[in-house]
């Protein structure tokens, strides 16, 4: 199994006719996603890379029947509408990929998404992958790479993958793949500091999928996404190793490290309290990045030996 | 060829960003029906007394900088009559707070104080929706007393629960005639905040005063910066949020990102004070958020102070990277440049190996660069940067380019070893440099630069390598490369040309040069 995306989800590209949408369709496709229609307002009746184009995601779904997934390349701003027809029009899981989507559009998008029951992924997302499966996004940037950087599941040595970082997806999938390890999905929650589904929600996703031996985490300063983890795995809602690096223990407060989220504020979110945090439940938190996959490596080995309780990584 | 854009502010002058200073906070909540103490902003001590004058009675002189400690380290300070507020302004108006100097106070008429409420509305990233923050007892101290702080959920659309408001006032000592002027007061707060797009609105204290008025007697806002195109209205020039008013550095760098939405740049400065031990200040520039600080952690790590954070990614062109490097480079004292992303970019990394040797060439480098330039391209991204910068004569200090099998401890530790050899060497920015052919040759306009083709030095083998690296752009007529397409397609091709540029370069063909020049840095054009 895997979470979120596989090769027999349906998948939708809202703004398919724009350059972004045009270019990761053809990536999506070839790396083996079933997308099974495109919508840009004003664009209906025609195709791209084969796949038809209709003006709206009614229509979409009129036209070629269930979309399981809707994936949104929009400009920042008009993300709020995108995103909005989409669960109106019964889809329940989406991809926002674009950045700059203003955090009150956000917000209002996640009452929407409560309201009809939807999910979303970002935005600020490079999306979803699972290894040998499907992708939604742009991970991996061409097919090829994505099909030569990531390694498909590995019986009892499979990790999921979270990620605030879109490059740090790819670069820990890579590294981990490097190492011998195996990857079920790979998702990028989204730079921003309010996303559809954070870190802790995709955790207890992978918690469930039986595929998946332990969850590996890129974290980053601000927001509470980390301790919230920290504490599922206090209560025993997580059970699964996770093994986490933080970044910005460089960084000082008050000034957003690029990513909107990645901020200290009034003295929160700080990579001190995350790395605490995360440590006193129990995960394996390294100092140096670069260190990850190794630890992965030993935590995998202690699980698979009987009776061995992996300890946790300084 | 570059226009005057004028004198630009010194470090540290009070430039917005996308922080609203008390006053201009304040201007917003009394324009929706919040009240406000009358009073208004001064920026010389004269200034301060006639505004004194003109509120007669006692007032209040309030530094205009967003630090949370303001009033116990003097930058709050209380006057009886104009001559005490002149005197209180000219003292806070020569204060620094941190990275802030000071260059307005806040002069407003004192208020009778009988309750004070602590209100906040901010982002709750857990339940994805505003909050507001509530505590009966407001003033200063807020951080400590996190223990009676009441969270009250607001919904993006309807607005605050007034029913749970009201619930939390009736445990208060307020008198409950002023409990419907409160809560109008804080659905004003909430609806402003929603309305201008605030990531956070604090108003401490809400105050309530002797004769029964509601009056918010603090203000701090910070409008989330993705938002700011919606508020042009608003006093901010740089859609950043930044922990101290924008350096000059910063103002260059968010012009160049303005102009050119491909890809993003992005550029903080950092507290360099008081680094006592450090090994050395470097000039940081990362590709890709998370890649970027993982990057910064390492090198951090081994000693290093950073001048500045830095990210280019998102596929940026190369002429975006080229000015990120040349901004990073206007800055002194540095003893390395240090660059690393995630090290799996999906982007060509090779547009950014372009940008890199050419500001690398220009600037005449004498402090070690190592760059991990790993993922899409990779192995032709190490090959151009090594190519250009070892034959390259101005080039005086090692540049090495490494790939995503490189880690970032690895390269940190390299990058530790090649500023050892440069035994201290620091840098000072100088100004860039231009072939002698530049300003009399052949050329053509692109975005926010010019392409100059020495057609003197064009022998026909030269002239066949140009228009063969030219992807197109360029033909051959009488023997000479010229363009081939129209102004407006080659307007947005500087990657390419970059490319062209680097490459005859390479090739012993110096011919091409694109003069991408920085507005606020290259104040003298270079012809």
């Amino acid at each position: 199994m895997a979470i979120i995306i596989d090769q027999s989800k349906r998948v939708l590209v809202q703004g398919i006719t724009g350059r972004e949408g045009q270019a990761r369709t053809t990536l999506m496709r070839e790396y083996g996603t079933n997308v099974v229609a495109g919508c840009t307002p004003g664009k209906g009746g025609g195709e791209v890379e084969g796949v038809p184009v209709l003006d709206t995601v009614a229509e979409a779904i009129q036209a070629v029947g269930h979309v399981d997934i809707s994936v949104v390349f929009v400009p920042g701003r008009r993300v709020e509408t995108a995103a909005t027809e989409a669960i109106e029009a019964g889809v329940k899981l989406l991809v926002l990929v674009p950045d700059r989507v203003p955090v009150w559009d956000t917000m209002r998008i996640a009452a929407a998404a409560r309201e009809h029951g939807a999910a979303f992924v970002g935005p600020n997302t490079l999306g979803v992958l699972s290894p040998g499966r499907a992708v939604v996004g742009m991970i991996g940037g061409r097919a090829v790479s994505a099909q030569q950087w990531f390694n498909e599941p590995i019986p009892r040595q499979t990790v999921g993958v979270i990620s605030r970082s879109g490059g740090m997806t790819s670069s820990l999938g890579y590294y981990l793949s490097r190492a011998g390890v195996g990857l079920s999905t790979l998702v990028h929650v989204g730079g921003d500091s309010v996303v559809g589904l954070p870190i802790p929600d995709v955790a207890e996703m992978f918690q469930h999928d039986p595929e998946t031996d332990a969850i590996v985490l890129f974290g980053e300063i601000g927001g509470t996404q980390e301790e919230r983890l920290a504490e599922l795995i206090r209560t025993g809602r997580i059970t699964k190793p996770v093994i986490a690096y933080i970044g910005g223990a460089a960084a000082i407060e008050g000034t957003r490290f690029s990513h909107a989220g990645a901020i200290i504020e009034h003295g929160r979110g700080t990579h001190a309290a995350k790395v605490q945090a995360l440590r006193d439940a129990g995960a394996a938190v390294v100092d140096d990045f670069g260190l990850l996959p190794q630890t992965t490596l030993d935590i995998l080995a202690n699980r698979s030996a009987p009776a061995a309780r992996s300890s946790s990584a300084r | 060829m570059t226009s005057d854009p004028g004198p630009p502010p010194a470090d540290g002058a009070a430039v917005s960003v996308a922080r609203l200073h008390e006053y201009q906070s304040k201007a917003l909540l009394a324009q929706h029906g919040v009240a406000v103490p009358e009073g208004g902003p001064a920026s010389s001590a004269a200034e301060a007394a006639q505004l004194a004058a003109r509120l007669g009675g006692p007032v209040a002189v309030k530094a205009q900088a967003w630090v949370t400690n303001r009033a116990a380290t003097g930058g709050v300070q209380f006057a009886q009559n104009p001559r005490e507020a002149e005197a209180m302004a000219s003292d806070i108006l020569q204060m620094r707070f941190g990275n802030f100097t000071v260059s307005e106070v806040l002069v407003e008429r004192m208020l009778d104080i009988h309750n004070e409420l602590f209100v906040s509305v901010t982002i709750d990233d857990a339940a994805q929706a505003p909050v507001v923050l509530l505590d009966l007892h407001g003033g200063s101290g807020i951080e400590s007393r996190a223990e009676s702080v009441q969270r009250l959920p607001v919904d993006t659309r309807r607005g605050i629960d007034a029913q749970a408001l009201r619930g939390v006032l009736g445990t208060s000592t307020i008198d409950v005639g002023l409990h419907d002027d409160v809560v109008r007061a804080i659905e004003a707060v909430v609806d402003i905040a929603r309305r201008y797009d605030a990531r956070s609105l604090e108003i401490n204290p809400l105050a309530i005063t002797s004769d029964g008025n509601v009056v918010a007697a603090d203000c701090r806002m910070t409008i989330d910066d993705y938002a700011v195109f919606r508020h042009p209205q608003l006093p901010i020039e740089i859609a950043r949020e930044l922990d101290h008013p924008a350096t000059q550095l910063e103002r260059i760098a968010y012009q160049v990102e303005q102009a050119d939405h491909r890809g993003t740049f992005y550029f903080a400065q950092l507290p360099t004070d008081g680094v006592e031990g450090s090994r050395g200040l470097i000039g940081f520039h990362g590709a890709g958020g998370g890649g970027s600080m993982m990057s910064m952690d390492a090198i951090a790590r081994l000693g290093f102070t950073l001048a500045n954070f830095c990210d280019t990614s998102g596929n940026p062109s190369a002429a975006k990277v080229y000015r990120a490097a040349r901004i990073i480079l206007a800055q002194r004292g540095l003893v390395g440049y240090f660059g690393s992303g995630s090290g799996v970019a999906s982007q060509e990394q090779y547009h950014s190996a372009y940008g890199l040797a050419k500001a690398f060439w220009e600037m005449n480098l004498s402090i070690p660069a190592v760059i991990r330039l790993g993922g899409n391209g990779e192995d032709r991204a190490v090959e151009i940067l090594h190519g250009v910068c070892r034959d390259a004569d101005s080039i005086s200090a090692p540049v090495e380019g490494y790939k995503k099998d490189d880690t970032p401890a690895f390269i940190a530790q390299r990058f530790a070893q090649l500023v050892d050899e440069a035994a201290g060497r620091a840098w000072t920015p100088q100004p860039r440099k231009a072939p002698a052919f530049v300003g009399r040759a052949y050329h053509f306009p692109i975005h926010h630069g010019t392409v100059w083709i020495d057609h003197e030095h064009c022998d026909p083998a030269t002239t066949t390598f140009v228009v063969e690296h030219s992807g197109g752009l360029l033909t051959q007529r009488s023997n000479l490369p010229v363009l081939a397409v129209s102004e407006q397609t080659v307007a947005g091709m500087d990657s390419e040309l970059v490319a062209l540029e680097v490459e005859c370069r390479r090739a012993g063909r110096p011919v091409v040069f694109l003069d991408l020049p920085i507005e606020g840095l290259d104040n003298d054009a270079i012809v």
